[in-house]
């Protein structure tokens, strides 16, 4: 790959875009964290503090300086990685983040391994079939996982595969009796119990990811089923398609490796955007199992009104937001030789 | 002088009520438009005649009656508190189609207005504009929202405020890319050579234009709404209790799921098809509204 100058300024363009975007998250943040009605130093000192304690809080906090040095003051803490302690946990929010994040990220990996492996075939049968009953099928099936509320649909799948079946692990990440077993190495429970050879407690924690991963993968393959769906359909439509069957391709080899092979590149680029997607359902799918990961731990700290902890993953998610987008953005341009010009 | 007077032509009915009418025909006659639209009638319906269909007060605590399950005195049970669950869902129902019809009117104008703007004018305004809608769009809708409603307190009220601030940027994002296709079309350059002023030209001639791609948007943004509002209504955050809003109704039957399944099964069902309603109508309207889209759907 050679940069010229075009492609450098391209590059430099797309740099400067995501520091632009970057910075007005943190004015975003800096925003609903402390210009909002919410009394921030209530939430530390409760509400029965004395009048003193307020005003040694609400100085420490640097409220009494103006807007603009209050905000000069939160962007030099968040380029210093200091974003300050959590209320509830008495932990600094980074260090609380980092703990919480792989046990989200492990569901994350698995429901969009599952959304990608039911969403891709499930998308290019129906463009296949278009408008018949099997794509008609599949649309109402993909629609019914894009409109399902995932919190409601996991306590009915606790209830139906918990309780009255029996075939998976309840909420948590593993049963009760083993935690604590395992020493915490990378947080990542799976690979924590291979690396001490737990093997019980590994099966255990792929009985718990089980349920919540595909509940969570079911609601993202709906996305990617549609996508999938009508980028086969661009591609079915042209003439290459027709000069493959002419040549008497078999179906599937038309199918499978020409157009399913033109389109992989966009397939990419979507199942990057869906993982961040997930983030949405993460919070909710992880309060009804207890799951102790990222939206656990974001939905408690809104409860009790930690905005410094809230605003913090807030910020980290955005931040991993538009990672994704620069990655997907980074595959396209590797992946897809036009891009390459 | 002849009383007969020449043949009167009827009385034409204006070109939106025949519009209307044949959009209306043409979702009816796809299966999964046709539910989708009758869901809604059945949803605005139930909202509008509200205390006619329940059966009970919906805010009536009857100790003696508690998380009773279904039957002929009470359709989906009672809850905890002896509340009847089948009259509370018709309630929640005016709920739902309040916060789906606020977040609509403040959302698809904003939206239009920023998309139209940026894609019309060009330059440094579109960059400045699509800039912040950019930020806007870099957070899931459901956390941005929970972090505004952390900061404004939890209500309904704030719910509605948060859904909206977070749902106008995908509307803006549409408007501009539509304006940007026919920003220099003929017709807007002839409008503009009568002296007709950008905000004139936007109004008469880009927003009308837009308008099609927008509604379907609108109508798929319903189905959001919804769940989000559902959502942060079971987080707490959204309707507080006694009201019967479908996501809190979840969050308090949680505790008694094992034995009363009928007190999160039936508002999640409401919740769920009136989201697939409002889904299946915006694939529909794509349809009809959309006929370059047509062999994609």
């Amino acid at each position: 790959m050679i940069l010229d100058r075009r492609r450098m300024t391209a590059l430099i363009g797309q740099g400067g875009s995501i520091f632009v975007t970057l910075f007005g998250l943190l004015i975003l943040t800096f925003v609903i964290g402390r210009i909002m009605p919410a009394d921030p130093v209530r939430a530390i000192v409760g509400e029965d503090a004395t009048r003193e304690v307020y005003e040694t809080v609400y100085r420490q906090l640097g409220l009494d300086r103006p807007m603009w040095e209050q905000f000069f003051l939160y962007v030099r803490d968040v380029a210093t990685l200091d974003f300050g302690t959590s209320i509830r946990t008495g932990q600094p929010v980074l260090t609380d983040i980092l703990r919480v994040l792989p046990a989200t990220i492990e569901l994350a990996t698995f429901a969009i391994l599952f959304g990608a492996i039911v969403g891709i075939p499930l998308g290019v049968l129906a463009a296949v079939n278009k408008d018949r009953w099997a794509d008609h099928l599949i649309r109402v099936f993909s629609l019914m996982g894009h409109s399902m509320p995932i919190f409601w649909t996991g306590m009915i799948g606790l209830l139906v595969f918990y309780a009255w079946l029996g075939w998976v692990g309840g909420s948590g990440r593993m049963d009760q009796f083993y935690i604590g077993l395992v020493p915490e190495r990378t947080n990542f429970l799976l690979i924590d119990s291979a690396i001490a050879g737990e093997w019980e407690v590994f099966r255990s924690a792929i009985n718990h990811i089980l349920l919540p991963a595909s509940l969570l993968g079911y609601s993202s393959s709906a996305y990617i089923t549609r996508m999938t769906r009508s980028f086969m359909l661009d591609q079915i439509n042209q003439e290459y398609i027709t000069t493959a069957r002419v040549k008497g391709l078999s179906n599937r080899q038309t199918i499978w490796r020409h157009a399913f092979g033109n389109i992989r590149v966009q397939l990419v680029t979507i199942v990057a955007l869906a993982y961040g997607a997930l983030l949405e359902g993460a919070v909710l799918i992880e309060t009804v199992f207890a799951w102790p990961g990222f939206g656990s731990y974001l939905t408690a700290n809104l409860l009790i009104g930690d905005m410094n902890a809230v605003m913090t993953c807030v910020l980290v998610v955005g931040v991993i937001f538009i990672a994704l987008n620069v990655i997907s953005d980074i595959l396209y341009r590797v992946f897809d030789p036009r891009t390459r010009a | 002088m002849s009383d007969t007077l020449p043949p009167q032509p009827k009385p034409k009915s204006p070109q939106w009520v025949t519009a209307t009418g044949n959009i209306l025909r043409f979702l009816f006659r796809q299966p999964p438009s046709a539910f989708g639209l009758v869901v809604l009638v059945l949803l605005i319906g139930s909202a509008v005649l509200a205390p006619v269909l329940a059966t009970h007060d919906p805010y009536v605590q009857d100790l003696t009656a508690t998380l009773l399950p279904p039957s002929s005195a009470h359709f989906f049970g009672t809850d905890e508190l002896g509340r009847d669950v089948y009259s509370r869902l018709m309630h929640g129902s005016r709920i739902t189609l309040t916060i789906v019809f606020l977040v609509t009117i403040t959302v698809g104008p904003i939206g239009l207005f920023v998309g139209t703007v940026a894609g019309y004018f060009g330059g440094r305004t579109d960059t400045v504009l699509m800039r912040l809608t950019d930020i806007f769009l870099s957070f899931p809708s459901l956390i941005l929202s929970l972090a505004f409603v952390a900061a404004l307190g939890p209500s309904l009220n704030n719910a509605i405020i948060a859904i909206s601030l977070t749902a106008w940027p995908p509307i803006a994002r549409l408007a501009r890319a539509e304006t940007m296709t026919f920003r220099r079309a003929d017709f807007i350059s002839a409008a503009r050579l009568q002296g007709a002023s950008p905000a004139r030209i936007i109004w008469k001639s880009i927003v009308p234009m837009c308008m099609p791609s927008v509604l379907i948007r609108l109508t798929l943004n319903m189905a959001t709404v919804i769940l989000t509002a559902a959502g942060l209504g079971f987080l707490g955050l959204g309707a507080q209790p006694p009201l019967p809003e479908w996501g809190a109704m979840i969050a308090t039957g949680r505790r008694y799921m094992i034995d009363s399944w009928w007190l999160v099964t039936f508002p999640g069902l409401a919740i769920l098809a009136v989201s697939l309603a409002f889904n299946l109508l915006g694939d529909g309207l794509r349809d009809a509204l959309d006929p370059k889209q047509m062999h994609r759907r």
